[in-house]
Protein backbone atom coordinates (compact mmCIF):
# COMPACT_ATOMS: atom_id res chain seq x y z
CA UNK A 1 0.00 0.00 0.00
CA UNK A 2 1.70 3.03 -0.68
CA UNK A 3 0.81 5.85 1.81
CA UNK A 4 2.06 8.89 -0.02
CA UNK A 5 -0.30 11.66 2.10
CA UNK A 6 -0.81 12.06 5.98
CA UNK A 7 -2.69 10.53 8.07
CA UNK A 8 -5.74 11.70 8.99
CA UNK A 9 -7.45 8.66 11.38
CA UNK A 10 -5.74 6.14 12.84
CA UNK A 11 -7.48 3.36 15.00
CA UNK A 12 -5.17 1.02 17.00
CA UNK A 13 -6.21 -2.12 18.91
CA UNK A 14 -10.10 -0.46 19.35
CA UNK A 15 -12.65 -2.34 21.72
CA UNK A 16 -15.71 -2.10 22.15
CA UNK A 17 -18.68 -3.75 24.37
CA UNK A 18 -22.16 -3.34 25.10
CA UNK A 19 -22.88 -5.27 28.08
CA UNK A 20 -21.30 -8.67 27.27
CA UNK A 21 -21.58 -8.59 23.72
CA UNK A 22 -18.13 -7.10 22.18
CA UNK A 23 -19.06 -5.24 19.06
CA UNK A 24 -15.11 -4.12 18.33
CA UNK A 25 -12.85 -6.84 18.53
CA UNK A 26 -9.34 -4.67 18.25
CA UNK A 27 -9.93 -2.75 15.06
CA UNK A 28 -7.02 -1.01 13.58
CA UNK A 29 -7.55 1.11 10.46
CA UNK A 30 -5.59 4.30 8.90
CA UNK A 31 -6.80 6.33 6.56
CA UNK A 32 -4.88 8.61 4.49
CA UNK A 33 -5.68 12.97 4.06
CA UNK A 34 -8.04 12.82 1.30
CA UNK A 35 -9.11 9.13 1.17
CA UNK A 36 -12.31 6.79 0.71
CA UNK A 37 -12.12 4.13 3.13
CA UNK A 38 -15.54 2.22 2.30
CA UNK A 39 -16.74 -0.22 5.26
CA UNK A 40 -18.58 -2.98 4.21
CA UNK A 41 -20.13 -6.27 5.96
CA UNK A 42 -23.27 -7.53 7.23
CA UNK A 43 -25.51 -5.42 9.71
CA UNK A 44 -24.30 -6.19 13.47
CA UNK A 45 -20.88 -6.74 12.06
CA UNK A 46 -19.76 -3.15 13.63
CA UNK A 47 -19.58 -0.65 10.86
CA UNK A 48 -22.20 1.70 12.79
CA UNK A 49 -20.53 1.45 16.26
CA UNK A 50 -16.70 1.87 14.60
CA UNK A 51 -18.15 4.73 13.04
CA UNK A 52 -19.90 6.60 16.63
CA UNK A 53 -16.82 5.61 18.31
CA UNK A 54 -14.93 7.97 16.07
CA UNK A 55 -17.32 10.70 16.90
CA UNK A 56 -16.96 10.05 20.49
CA UNK A 57 -20.49 9.14 20.87
CA UNK A 58 -19.47 5.94 22.10
CA UNK A 59 -16.72 5.88 24.73
CA UNK A 60 -13.99 2.99 23.50
CA UNK A 61 -13.15 0.66 26.48
CA UNK A 62 -9.95 -0.40 24.74
CA UNK A 63 -6.97 0.96 22.09
CA UNK A 64 -6.33 4.18 20.58
CA UNK A 65 -8.01 6.71 18.11
CA UNK A 66 -5.72 9.53 16.88
CA UNK A 67 -7.57 12.26 14.60
CA UNK A 68 -4.62 14.30 12.55
CA UNK A 69 -1.56 11.99 15.16
CA UNK A 70 -3.56 13.83 18.27
CA UNK A 71 -5.49 11.07 20.44
CA UNK A 72 -8.75 11.54 20.60
CA UNK A 73 -9.72 9.11 23.20
CA UNK A 74 -7.47 10.12 25.79
CA UNK A 75 -8.61 11.61 29.12
CA UNK A 76 -9.49 15.19 29.47
CA UNK A 77 -9.79 15.73 26.06
CA UNK A 78 -12.71 18.09 25.07
CA UNK A 79 -14.91 16.09 23.20
CA UNK A 80 -16.70 19.15 21.97
CA UNK A 81 -13.81 20.04 19.99
CA UNK A 82 -13.17 16.75 18.81
CA UNK A 83 -16.52 16.94 17.31
CA UNK A 84 -16.23 20.21 15.56
CA UNK A 85 -13.66 18.38 13.32
CA UNK A 86 -15.48 15.32 12.43
CA UNK A 87 -18.84 15.71 10.81
CA UNK A 88 -21.18 12.21 11.03
CA UNK A 89 -23.97 11.49 9.21
CA UNK A 90 -26.66 9.46 10.11
CA UNK A 91 -28.68 6.03 8.43
CA UNK A 92 -31.86 8.17 9.62
CA UNK A 93 -30.80 11.89 8.54
CA UNK A 94 -31.36 12.87 11.88
CA UNK A 95 -32.31 16.94 10.85
CA UNK A 96 -33.98 18.84 13.57
CA UNK A 97 -37.64 18.71 12.48
CA UNK A 98 -38.26 22.10 14.37
CA UNK A 99 -36.25 24.02 12.72
CA UNK A 100 -35.99 24.91 8.82
CA UNK A 101 -33.46 23.53 6.05
CA UNK A 102 -31.11 26.74 6.80
CA UNK A 103 -31.41 26.94 10.22
CA UNK A 104 -30.52 22.93 10.35
CA UNK A 105 -27.10 23.92 8.50
CA UNK A 106 -26.51 26.78 10.25
CA UNK A 107 -27.31 25.64 14.02
CA UNK A 108 -23.38 24.25 14.25
CA UNK A 109 -21.34 27.29 12.72
CA UNK A 110 -23.16 29.41 14.92
CA UNK A 111 -23.50 27.59 18.31
CA UNK A 112 -20.64 25.42 17.97
CA UNK A 113 -18.22 27.66 15.51
CA UNK A 114 -19.70 31.05 17.70
CA UNK A 115 -20.25 32.24 13.87
CA UNK A 116 -22.63 35.15 13.30
CA UNK A 117 -26.09 34.62 12.20
CA UNK A 118 -25.52 36.50 8.92
CA UNK A 119 -21.56 35.06 7.91
CA UNK A 120 -23.47 31.25 9.17
CA UNK A 121 -26.28 32.15 7.03
CA UNK A 122 -24.29 33.08 4.10
CA UNK A 123 -21.92 30.36 4.10
CA UNK A 124 -25.10 28.13 4.27
CA UNK A 125 -26.52 29.61 1.67
CA UNK A 126 -23.49 28.96 -0.88
CA UNK A 127 -23.29 25.34 0.16
CA UNK A 128 -27.51 24.50 -0.28
CA UNK A 129 -26.71 26.68 -3.70
CA UNK A 130 -23.68 24.47 -4.59
CA UNK A 131 -25.94 21.15 -4.16
CA UNK A 132 -29.28 22.48 -5.84
CA UNK A 133 -31.04 23.19 -2.32
CA UNK A 134 -31.09 26.41 -2.24
CA UNK A 135 -35.01 27.20 -2.73
CA UNK A 136 -35.55 24.45 0.31
CA UNK A 137 -33.75 26.90 2.50
CA UNK A 138 -37.28 28.24 4.46
CA UNK A 139 -38.46 24.76 4.56
CA UNK A 140 -39.19 22.42 7.59
CA UNK A 141 -37.39 19.09 6.67
CA UNK A 142 -40.75 17.03 6.87
CA UNK A 143 -41.86 18.93 3.68
CA UNK A 144 -38.64 17.36 1.68
CA UNK A 145 -38.21 14.38 0.11
CA UNK A 146 -35.93 11.39 1.99
CA UNK A 147 -33.08 12.06 -0.74
CA UNK A 148 -33.28 15.52 0.06
CA UNK A 149 -33.41 15.43 3.70
CA UNK A 150 -30.44 13.14 3.58
CA UNK A 151 -28.60 15.59 1.53
CA UNK A 152 -29.25 18.40 3.78
CA UNK A 153 -27.94 16.45 6.69
CA UNK A 154 -24.95 16.33 4.69
CA UNK A 155 -24.73 20.10 4.11
CA UNK A 156 -25.71 20.21 7.98
CA UNK A 157 -22.09 18.56 8.54
CA UNK A 158 -20.38 20.06 5.92
CA UNK A 159 -21.27 23.27 7.42
CA UNK A 160 -18.85 22.63 10.16
CA UNK A 161 -15.75 22.27 7.39
CA UNK A 162 -14.98 19.33 8.69
CA UNK A 163 -11.33 17.77 8.21
CA UNK A 164 -12.85 14.42 8.17
CA UNK A 165 -16.42 12.70 7.45
CA UNK A 166 -18.16 9.60 8.29
CA UNK A 167 -20.74 8.26 6.68
CA UNK A 168 -23.14 5.85 8.36
CA UNK A 169 -25.45 3.67 5.86
CA UNK A 170 -26.87 7.12 4.67
CA UNK A 171 -28.43 5.73 1.96
CA UNK A 172 -30.17 2.43 3.69
CA UNK A 173 -33.32 4.37 4.99
CA UNK A 174 -33.97 5.98 1.75
CA UNK A 175 -35.86 4.26 -1.26
CA UNK A 176 -34.29 3.21 -4.20
CA UNK A 177 -34.92 5.60 -7.01
CA UNK A 178 -33.66 8.94 -4.20
CA UNK A 179 -30.34 6.92 -3.53
CA UNK A 180 -28.28 8.12 -6.73
CA UNK A 181 -29.14 11.97 -6.11
CA UNK A 182 -27.23 11.11 -2.84
CA UNK A 183 -24.39 9.32 -3.97
CA UNK A 184 -23.41 11.59 -6.76
CA UNK A 185 -23.66 14.52 -3.90
CA UNK A 186 -20.87 11.84 -1.78
CA UNK A 187 -19.07 11.44 -4.98
CA UNK A 188 -18.63 15.31 -5.53
CA UNK A 189 -17.32 15.11 -2.14
CA UNK A 190 -15.14 12.43 -2.84
CA UNK A 191 -13.69 14.07 -6.03
CA UNK A 192 -13.11 17.39 -4.59
CA UNK A 193 -10.42 15.51 -1.92
CA UNK A 194 -12.85 15.18 1.08
CA UNK A 195 -11.68 12.13 3.40
CA UNK A 196 -14.30 10.38 4.38
CA UNK A 197 -14.90 6.67 6.19
CA UNK A 198 -17.93 5.21 4.57
CA UNK A 199 -20.11 3.12 6.10
CA UNK A 200 -22.60 0.94 3.33
CA UNK A 201 -24.54 -1.73 1.74
CA UNK A 202 -24.14 0.14 -2.04
CA UNK A 203 -21.64 -2.02 -3.25
CA UNK A 204 -21.20 -0.88 -6.42
CA UNK A 205 -20.65 2.52 -5.38
CA UNK A 206 -18.08 1.55 -2.70
CA UNK A 207 -16.29 0.17 -5.64
CA UNK A 208 -16.80 3.23 -7.54
CA UNK A 209 -15.60 5.75 -5.13
CA UNK A 210 -13.39 3.26 -2.36
CA UNK A 211 -9.43 4.07 -2.14
CA UNK A 212 -9.96 1.08 0.11
CA UNK A 213 -12.75 -1.06 1.02
CA UNK A 214 -12.45 -2.94 4.48
CA UNK A 215 -14.73 -5.65 5.14
CA UNK A 216 -16.07 -6.17 8.99
CA UNK A 217 -17.26 -9.58 10.54
CA UNK A 218 -17.98 -10.11 13.50
CA UNK A 219 -16.49 -6.62 14.94
CA UNK A 220 -12.92 -7.25 13.49
CA UNK A 221 -11.51 -6.23 10.03
CA UNK A 222 -11.70 -9.43 8.04
CA UNK A 223 -9.86 -8.10 5.17
CA UNK A 224 -9.16 -5.05 3.84
CA UNK A 225 -7.78 -3.85 0.18
CA UNK A 226 -8.10 -1.88 -3.01
CA UNK A 227 -11.96 -1.98 -4.25
CA UNK A 228 -10.43 -4.54 -7.33
CA UNK A 229 -9.29 -6.89 -4.63
CA UNK A 230 -12.19 -6.82 -2.33
CA UNK A 231 -14.90 -7.09 -5.10
CA UNK A 232 -12.89 -9.44 -7.70
CA UNK A 233 -10.33 -11.73 -5.86
CA UNK A 234 -11.48 -12.05 -2.06
CA UNK A 235 -8.86 -14.15 0.19
CA UNK A 236 -10.88 -14.89 2.88
CA UNK A 237 -14.03 -17.30 2.65
CA UNK A 238 -16.33 -14.79 4.81
CA UNK A 239 -15.88 -11.97 2.09
CA UNK A 240 -16.72 -14.60 -0.36
CA UNK A 241 -19.84 -15.76 1.17
CA UNK A 242 -20.68 -12.31 1.82
CA UNK A 243 -20.18 -11.25 -1.47
CA UNK A 244 -22.14 -13.80 -3.46
CA UNK A 245 -25.31 -13.40 -1.22
CA UNK A 246 -24.93 -9.61 -2.18
CA UNK A 247 -24.70 -10.34 -5.43
CA UNK A 248 -27.74 -13.13 -5.20
CA UNK A 249 -29.24 -10.42 -4.01
CA UNK A 250 -28.79 -7.99 -6.90
CA UNK A 251 -26.84 -5.78 -5.02
CA UNK A 252 -23.78 -5.54 -7.19
CA UNK B 1 -63.97 8.73 1.52
CA UNK B 2 -66.14 6.54 -0.71
CA UNK B 3 -69.99 7.07 -1.24
CA UNK B 4 -70.65 4.78 1.24
CA UNK B 5 -68.42 5.88 3.77
CA UNK B 6 -69.74 9.50 3.74
CA UNK B 7 -73.48 8.06 4.01
CA UNK B 8 -71.92 6.46 7.08
CA UNK B 9 -70.41 9.71 8.25
CA UNK B 10 -73.95 11.39 7.94
CA UNK B 11 -75.63 8.35 10.09
CA UNK B 12 -73.10 8.93 12.74
CA UNK B 13 -73.65 12.10 12.78
CA UNK B 14 -77.25 11.76 12.97
CA UNK B 15 -77.18 9.17 15.99
CA UNK B 16 -74.47 11.24 17.97
CA UNK B 17 -77.12 13.82 18.00
CA UNK B 18 -80.31 11.64 19.03
CA UNK B 19 -78.22 10.28 21.20
CA UNK B 20 -76.87 13.23 23.20
CA UNK B 21 -80.71 15.04 23.16
CA UNK B 22 -82.50 11.95 24.82
CA UNK B 23 -79.64 11.34 27.46
CA UNK B 24 -79.88 15.51 28.47
CA UNK B 25 -83.40 15.52 28.16
CA UNK B 26 -83.85 12.08 30.22
CA UNK B 27 -80.75 13.72 32.97
CA UNK B 28 -82.53 17.22 32.97
CA UNK B 29 -86.08 15.48 33.70
CA UNK B 30 -84.88 13.69 36.12
CA UNK B 31 -82.89 16.35 38.45
CA UNK B 32 -86.49 18.89 37.35
CA UNK B 33 -88.77 15.85 38.49
CA UNK B 34 -86.31 15.23 41.84
CA UNK B 35 -88.37 15.90 45.22
CA UNK B 36 -85.94 18.41 46.23
CA UNK B 37 -85.79 20.40 43.10
CA UNK B 38 -87.26 23.31 44.11
CA UNK B 39 -85.40 23.76 47.12
CA UNK B 40 -82.11 23.49 45.38
CA UNK B 41 -82.86 25.74 42.59
CA UNK B 42 -83.72 28.05 45.19
CA UNK B 43 -80.75 27.72 47.17
CA UNK B 44 -78.20 27.57 43.89
CA UNK B 45 -79.88 28.61 41.01
CA UNK B 46 -81.75 32.04 42.31
CA UNK B 47 -81.69 34.52 39.50
CA UNK B 48 -82.09 37.25 41.78
CA UNK B 49 -79.63 36.66 44.16
CA UNK B 50 -77.09 35.95 41.10
CA UNK B 51 -77.49 39.42 39.85
CA UNK B 52 -77.03 40.42 43.37
CA UNK B 53 -73.94 38.27 43.75
CA UNK B 54 -72.37 38.78 40.86
CA UNK B 55 -70.20 41.98 40.51
CA UNK B 56 -69.00 40.98 43.84
CA UNK B 57 -67.63 38.15 42.80
CA UNK B 58 -66.90 39.03 39.76
CA UNK B 59 -64.71 41.76 41.25
CA UNK B 60 -62.98 39.23 43.49
CA UNK B 61 -62.46 36.75 40.45
CA UNK B 62 -60.09 39.74 39.37
CA UNK B 63 -57.58 38.45 42.31
CA UNK B 64 -57.82 34.51 41.00
CA UNK B 65 -56.54 36.10 37.39
CA UNK B 66 -53.88 38.30 38.90
CA UNK B 67 -52.83 35.38 40.78
CA UNK B 68 -52.44 32.48 38.13
CA UNK B 69 -50.40 35.07 35.86
CA UNK B 70 -48.19 35.94 38.32
CA UNK B 71 -47.69 32.81 39.77
CA UNK B 72 -47.29 31.10 36.13
CA UNK B 73 -44.91 33.48 34.78
CA UNK B 74 -42.00 32.25 37.36
CA UNK B 75 -43.78 28.67 37.34
CA UNK B 76 -43.01 27.85 33.09
CA UNK B 77 -39.17 29.22 33.33
CA UNK B 78 -38.62 27.92 37.18
CA UNK B 79 -39.87 24.03 36.35
CA UNK B 80 -37.92 24.49 33.21
CA UNK B 81 -34.80 24.69 34.43
CA UNK B 82 -35.90 22.10 37.29
CA UNK B 83 -36.13 19.71 34.79
CA UNK B 84 -33.13 20.56 33.03
CA UNK B 85 -31.26 20.16 36.17
CA UNK B 86 -32.62 16.81 36.26
CA UNK B 87 -31.60 15.66 32.69
CA UNK B 88 -28.00 16.82 33.73
CA UNK B 89 -25.34 14.34 32.80
CA UNK B 90 -22.18 13.19 34.59
CA UNK B 91 -21.35 12.16 38.47
CA UNK B 92 -20.69 15.68 39.05
CA UNK B 93 -23.82 16.91 38.84
CA UNK B 94 -25.12 14.13 41.14
CA UNK B 95 -25.82 16.55 44.02
CA UNK B 96 -27.69 18.97 41.89
CA UNK B 97 -30.23 16.19 40.69
CA UNK B 98 -30.20 14.94 44.52
CA UNK B 99 -31.78 18.03 45.27
CA UNK B 100 -34.08 18.46 41.84
CA UNK B 101 -35.76 15.02 43.01
CA UNK B 102 -35.96 16.06 46.64
CA UNK B 103 -37.80 19.08 45.34
CA UNK B 104 -40.08 17.48 43.05
CA UNK B 105 -41.12 14.67 45.66
CA UNK B 106 -41.81 17.10 48.34
CA UNK B 107 -43.47 19.64 46.67
CA UNK B 108 -45.58 17.10 44.99
CA UNK B 109 -46.72 15.00 47.78
CA UNK B 110 -47.53 17.64 50.27
CA UNK B 111 -51.33 19.04 49.68
CA UNK B 112 -51.12 22.71 48.43
CA UNK B 113 -53.26 23.32 51.08
CA UNK B 114 -50.77 22.58 53.69
CA UNK B 115 -48.01 24.95 51.43
CA UNK B 116 -50.17 27.64 51.68
CA UNK B 117 -51.03 27.64 55.18
CA UNK B 118 -47.87 27.39 56.70
CA UNK B 119 -46.18 29.70 54.35
CA UNK B 120 -49.30 31.82 54.61
CA UNK B 121 -48.91 32.09 57.97
CA UNK B 122 -46.09 30.88 59.24
CA UNK B 123 -43.43 33.14 56.87
CA UNK B 124 -44.75 36.52 58.22
CA UNK B 125 -44.87 35.77 61.73
CA UNK B 126 -40.83 34.91 61.56
CA UNK B 127 -40.71 38.49 61.53
CA UNK B 128 -37.64 38.52 59.95
CA UNK B 129 -36.65 42.11 58.10
CA UNK B 130 -36.82 42.02 54.69
CA UNK B 131 -39.20 39.09 54.49
CA UNK B 132 -42.58 40.26 53.04
CA UNK B 133 -45.26 40.13 55.37
CA UNK B 134 -48.44 40.21 52.51
CA UNK B 135 -50.37 37.09 52.70
CA UNK B 136 -50.89 37.09 48.99
CA UNK B 137 -47.25 37.56 48.61
CA UNK B 138 -46.57 34.28 50.48
CA UNK B 139 -49.70 32.80 48.92
CA UNK B 140 -48.29 32.94 45.61
CA UNK B 141 -44.64 31.63 46.17
CA UNK B 142 -46.51 28.76 47.69
CA UNK B 143 -48.62 28.18 44.36
CA UNK B 144 -45.32 28.64 42.31
CA UNK B 145 -43.37 26.14 44.36
CA UNK B 146 -46.26 23.49 44.54
CA UNK B 147 -46.92 23.95 40.88
CA UNK B 148 -43.07 24.22 39.59
CA UNK B 149 -42.86 20.41 40.67
CA UNK B 150 -45.50 19.35 39.00
CA UNK B 151 -44.86 21.26 35.72
CA UNK B 152 -41.06 19.99 35.75
CA UNK B 153 -42.33 16.81 35.21
CA UNK B 154 -44.37 17.50 32.52
CA UNK B 155 -41.17 19.41 30.76
CA UNK B 156 -39.16 16.02 31.84
CA UNK B 157 -41.57 13.38 30.22
CA UNK B 158 -41.21 15.69 27.05
CA UNK B 159 -37.74 15.82 27.61
CA UNK B 160 -37.24 12.05 27.19
CA UNK B 161 -39.56 11.41 24.63
CA UNK B 162 -37.41 13.44 22.22
CA UNK B 163 -35.26 10.43 20.06
CA UNK B 164 -31.78 10.28 21.79
CA UNK B 165 -30.48 10.34 17.94
CA UNK B 166 -31.42 14.24 17.73
CA UNK B 167 -29.12 14.86 20.87
CA UNK B 168 -26.63 12.54 18.78
CA UNK B 169 -27.00 14.69 16.02
CA UNK B 170 -26.75 18.12 17.99
CA UNK B 171 -23.88 16.69 19.98
CA UNK B 172 -21.64 15.15 17.04
CA UNK B 173 -21.98 18.97 15.20
CA UNK B 174 -20.02 19.90 18.40
CA UNK B 175 -22.69 21.35 20.70
CA UNK B 176 -22.04 21.00 24.06
CA UNK B 177 -24.54 19.10 26.74
CA UNK B 178 -26.53 22.68 27.32
CA UNK B 179 -26.76 23.80 24.16
CA UNK B 180 -27.61 20.14 22.40
CA UNK B 181 -30.67 20.71 25.62
CA UNK B 182 -31.69 24.28 24.53
CA UNK B 183 -31.59 24.40 20.87
CA UNK B 184 -32.85 20.86 20.13
CA UNK B 185 -34.24 19.35 22.76
CA UNK B 186 -35.93 21.25 24.53
CA UNK B 187 -37.91 23.32 22.00
CA UNK B 188 -39.08 19.89 20.35
CA UNK B 189 -40.09 18.63 24.40
CA UNK B 190 -42.27 21.91 24.65
CA UNK B 191 -43.71 21.39 21.47
CA UNK B 192 -45.10 17.90 22.77
CA UNK B 193 -46.14 19.24 26.47
CA UNK B 194 -48.10 21.94 25.45
CA UNK B 195 -51.41 19.91 26.50
CA UNK B 196 -50.25 19.05 29.58
CA UNK B 197 -48.83 22.25 30.68
CA UNK B 198 -52.40 23.46 29.71
CA UNK B 199 -53.61 20.80 32.48
CA UNK B 200 -51.21 22.32 35.04
CA UNK B 201 -52.56 25.53 34.33
CA UNK B 202 -55.59 25.24 34.68
CA UNK B 203 -55.34 23.05 37.82
CA UNK B 204 -53.43 26.42 38.98
CA UNK B 205 -56.25 28.67 38.16
CA UNK B 206 -58.87 26.64 40.44
CA UNK B 207 -55.94 26.26 43.31
CA UNK B 208 -55.61 29.77 43.29
CA UNK B 209 -58.96 29.51 45.30
CA UNK B 210 -57.11 27.75 48.28
CA UNK B 211 -55.31 31.60 48.89
CA UNK B 212 -58.92 32.89 50.40
CA UNK B 213 -58.40 30.90 52.96
CA UNK B 214 -55.33 33.41 53.56
CA UNK B 215 -57.64 35.92 54.04
CA UNK B 216 -57.58 37.35 51.15
CA UNK B 217 -60.63 37.99 49.09
CA UNK B 218 -60.82 35.97 46.05
CA UNK B 219 -63.66 34.44 44.15
CA UNK B 220 -64.55 31.35 46.82
CA UNK B 221 -63.78 34.11 49.84
CA UNK B 222 -66.63 36.20 48.40
CA UNK B 223 -68.86 33.42 47.77
CA UNK B 224 -68.14 32.34 51.17
CA UNK B 225 -68.59 35.85 52.10
CA UNK B 226 -72.54 36.26 50.27
CA UNK B 227 -73.07 32.56 51.58
CA UNK B 228 -72.83 33.69 55.31
CA UNK B 229 -75.16 36.72 54.65
CA UNK B 230 -77.82 34.91 52.97
CA UNK B 231 -77.37 31.49 53.43
CA UNK B 232 -77.99 31.14 49.53
CA UNK B 233 -75.46 28.79 46.98
CA UNK B 234 -76.27 31.10 44.11
CA UNK B 235 -72.55 33.03 44.42
CA UNK B 236 -70.89 29.73 44.59
CA UNK B 237 -72.55 29.03 40.83
CA UNK B 238 -71.67 32.52 40.35
CA UNK B 239 -67.73 31.89 40.93
CA UNK B 240 -68.20 28.62 38.54
CA UNK B 241 -68.83 29.76 36.01
CA UNK B 242 -66.33 32.41 35.99
CA UNK B 243 -63.47 29.60 35.87
CA UNK B 244 -65.02 28.11 33.31
CA UNK B 245 -65.60 31.20 31.01
CA UNK B 246 -61.60 31.13 31.86
CA UNK B 247 -60.67 27.79 31.09
CA UNK B 248 -63.06 26.73 27.95
CA UNK B 249 -61.42 29.47 25.77
CA UNK B 250 -58.10 28.79 26.63
CA UNK B 251 -58.38 25.21 26.05
CA UNK B 252 -59.43 26.07 22.09
CA UNK B 253 -56.84 28.56 21.98
CA UNK B 254 -54.06 26.10 22.62
CA UNK B 255 -55.71 23.49 20.28
CA UNK B 256 -55.54 25.88 17.59
CA UNK B 257 -51.99 26.90 18.81
CA UNK B 258 -50.76 23.16 18.59
CA UNK B 259 -52.65 22.80 14.98
CA UNK B 260 -51.17 26.03 13.98
CA UNK B 261 -47.29 24.57 14.62
CA UNK B 262 -48.20 20.96 13.39
CA UNK B 263 -49.22 22.52 9.94
CA UNK B 264 -46.13 24.37 9.98
CA UNK B 265 -43.97 21.43 10.64
CA UNK B 266 -45.91 18.34 9.38
CA UNK B 267 -46.71 18.68 5.40
CA UNK B 268 -49.91 16.44 5.41
CA UNK B 269 -50.33 15.42 8.82
CA UNK B 270 -53.08 17.06 9.77
CA UNK B 271 -56.32 18.39 8.10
Amino acid sequence: MTEATATALRLEDVHKSFGNTEVLRGIDLTVGEHQVVCLIGASGSGKSTLLRCVNLLEPIDEGRILVDGVEITADGVDVNEVRKGIGIVFQAFNLFPHMTVLANVTLGPRKALDLRRAEAEAQALELLARFGLADRRGDYPDRLSGGQQQRVAILRALAMKPKLLLLDEVTSALDPELVSEVLQLIRELAEGGMTMVVATHEMGFARDIADRVCFLDGGSILEEGTPEQIFTQPREPRTQQFLARIVAAGRL
Amino acid sequence: MSARGRGEGRRGVVIAVVSTVVVFTALGLAIVNSPGWPEVKAQFFNWDEFKATFPDVLHAFWLNVKLFCIAEVFILPLALLLAIVRSLPGPVFFPLRILAIAYTDFFRGVPTILVIVTLGFGAPALQLQGVPQSTLFWGIVSLVLVYTAYVSEVYRAGIESVHPSQNAAARSLGLNHLQAVWYVIVPQAVRRVIPPLLNDFIGLQKDTALVGILGAIEAFKQTQIDQAASFNFTSSVCAALLFVAITIPLARFTDWLVARDRRRQFAGATA
